[in-house]
């Protein structure tokens, strides 16, 4: 006798999952269900707080963002001088500084079609925050009068879905200015045409105010890490200043602190996580329940628990890892076929999400399956006797 | 261990006590048993339904653990097994006829009768042919392959058979083997019982209440409240 050798229990396990066609495809559909629902739906959240940090993180050549000390995310500004900036230049370690106007500005193209747009006002020299992916023109156009880069959006939605072409008018505010490239912008929070204008030209370009300097874009010196950066500049003028991932992740918890996104996406997400629990766990719990007089035959026989539980666990991981690799392969999918349409861009199944739905299903199937367990390990064999 | 002389005791309870539950619901079911299974011979347990047949049975087949007295089976004082221990004794010396067959609808006639060797650890293609040898014998080698749900009652009944001796146990447990079947197929069915069951190495241990098979017992204990009544030789109470 080979006790130990359980590829005939594995047989046996398989055999009876199996074999109960509806509740086996039931099983793998609502884990399946569920695994799309909650990594869909995490996805969606996660692309969502992930917008509301694009314009930082397009802003690739610099590192630390200066800002009033009050200000609290990216979409809420209240102006610096240019003192500031000179203050700012002046701190130890800074290697260069910038200014950045982050504004909103009507735009309306020569047909008459208008659309608020987010106006970004790059500094004239270096240019320093506009994208580095050109699907028309380039970062030169930038340096005649007049002259804009606008997002995918707003070409799309100011002048169609044909090739990408410069050299169209467009008024921004009481300026008439010029396409002159078209850029791969990060998809914002709201998604709102994005135009790239030069620091000085985009002062005309939204209503005057007598300080408009939204940001102060900075770079460390070698040498001087952007964290000490960060502490210089603050000790020295006063302002708020913090790492571009800081900032990133400070204008999420903005979002998820003050909107009701978090709420309503953790009640979709607690709801495929229940439906998932009870349809997966209530089938799988009917299914050992079915199959308990062959698991009290085969303990009668000689099976011991364990290895009952074996089997069981056994049959779990099966239905797990066929409905999970289901589910989130129609996550991936949708993804996949989504990511071209611009309403949809930015949205991708991250590992991480992949990873936390795998966790969450797991536990769900496998506490189902041990609830059920529980059942096969205290059941009196003799039932077996008892008809 | 030891070949048993045929004649002798493969199963020995002497004074055995089980109760079920405390205090005022406290159901004292055995009150003191004594009953004897030998090799070579096919031993009836007979009683009404309440008599405490079931839980002597549990007991016997180490599934339940007695309260009182002893319990001898195989030379083996089931009392003093860890459960693991009384799992793994029950898997290589006792085999199983249970009332509801309790054949696994998803496996084959063949796959069924194999079960305990496939839980033994044997190589599945090895179990499942010596399943059908065995299946041949008990003339279903034409539906070796069938699923359970194909079977007819008797039929049913044989692949159970096939998966009680299939490890050649000493031991053989039968829980009314023939409730579930009309009375020609119950009796063909204990014909073949006592055909490939009993030999002088094994000892068969039917519980019944069905009196239309007693011709086929060698011993009848009669059981009644907990006690062994009466005990006969098999003809002599038909």
């Amino acid at each position: 006798m080979k006790i130990g050798t359980e590829s005939g229990l594995r047989f046996i396990a398989w055999q009876m999952l199996t074999g109960d066609r509806p509740k086996y495809f039931g099983l793998v559909l609502a884990i399946a269900f569920s695994t799309f629902l909650m990594s869909h739906q995490m996805s969606i959240f996660a692309g969502l707080l992930d917008r509301t940090r694009s314009q930082i993180r397009d802003v690739q050549d610099a590192s630390v963002w200066v800002m009033d000390p009050k200000t609290q995310y990216v979409d809420e500004v209240r102006a610096l001088s240019l003192q500031d900036l000179y203050f700012v230049r002046g701190v130890e370690g800074v290697q260069w500084a910038v200014p950045l106007l982050k504004g909103v500005a009507r735009a309306k193209s020569a047909d008459g079609t208008f659309r608020n747009s987010i106006l970004m006002g790059v500094d004239d020299a270096s240019l320093t925050g506009l994208p580095r992916k050109f699907l028309a023109g380039g970062w030169q156009a930038l340096r005649n009068p007049k002259t804009v880069a606008i997002d995918r959006v707003g070409y799309q939605y100011f002048f169609g879905n044909g090739p990408y072409q410069t050299g169209q008018e467009l008024e921004l505010g009481p300026q008439v200015v010029r396409v002159g490239a078209v850029v791969d912008a990060s998809p914002p929070f709201v998604n709102l045409p994005v135009v790239y204008a030069r620091f000085s030209e985009s002062l005309d370009m939204i209503g005057r105010e007598r300080r408009q300097m939204s940001f102060i874009l900075a770079k460390a010196q070698p040498g001087v890490s952007e964290q000490e950066l960060c502490r210089r500049i603050e000790a020295a003028t006063g302002l708020k200043a913090l790492t571009s991932q800081a900032f990133g992740w400070d204008t999420i918890w903005y979002y998820i602190k003050n909107t009701g996104i978090p709420i309503n996406f953790g009640i979709t997400i607690s709801i495929a996580l229940m439906v998932g629990a009870l349809v997966s766990g209530q089938t799988f719990s009917l299914f050992i329940l079915e199959n308990m007089k062959y698991f009290g035959a085969l303990k009668a026989i000689g099976v011991t628990s364990i290895r009952i539980v074996g089997m069981i666990v056994m049959q779990a991981l099966i239905v797990l890892a066929i409905g999970y690799s289901i589910g989130i392969s129609l996550t991936a999918l949708f993804f996949e076929l989504t990511k071209d349409n611009l309403d949809l861009r930015g949205f991708r199944l991250l590992p991480e999400i992949m990873a936390l739905a795998g966790g969450l299903i797991f536990v769900v199937v496998l506490a189902a399956a041990m609830l059920s367990v529980r059942r096969v390990v205290v059941a009196d064999p003799a039932v077996v006797f008892r008809g | 261990m030891a070949e048993p002389d045929p004649g002798c005791a493969a199963v020995i309870c002497r004074g055995v006590e089980k109760a079920f539950g405390t205090g005022d619901v406290r159901l004292q079911v055995l009150r003191g048993v004594d009953l004897e299974a030998r090799y070579g011979e096919l031993t009836f347990l007979l009683g009404p339904s309440g008599s405490g047949k079931t839980t002597l049975l549990s007991i016997i087949a180490g599934l339940l653990k007695h309260d009182r007295g002893s319990v001898t089976v195989l030379g083996r004082d089931l009392a003093k097994l860890h459960n693991g221990e009384a799992a793994l004794f029950r898997l290589r010396n006792i085999g199983f006829v249970f009332q509801q067959f309790n054949l696994i609808p998803a496996l084959t006639a063949a796959e069924n009768a194999a079960v305990p060797l496939l839980a033994a650890g044997w190589k599945r293609k090895e179990a499942v042919a010596q399943a059908r040898a065995l299946l041949a014998d008990l003339g279903m080698a034409h539906r070796a392959d069938d699923l359970p749900n194909k079977l007819s009652g008797g039929e049913q009944q044989r692949v159970a058979f096939a998966r009680a001796l299939i490890q050649s146990p000493r031991l053989v447990i039968c829980d009314e083997p023939t409730s579930a079947l009309d009375g020609a197929t119950g009796r063909h069915v204990m014909e073949l019982l006592r055909k490939v069951a009993l030999s002088p190495e094994r000892a068969v241990l039917v519980v019944t209440h069905d009196f239309r098979i007693l011709e086929f017992a060698d011993r009848i204990a009669e059981i009644s409240d907990g006690v062994i009544q009466k005990v006969s030789q098999g003809k002599e109470a038909a």
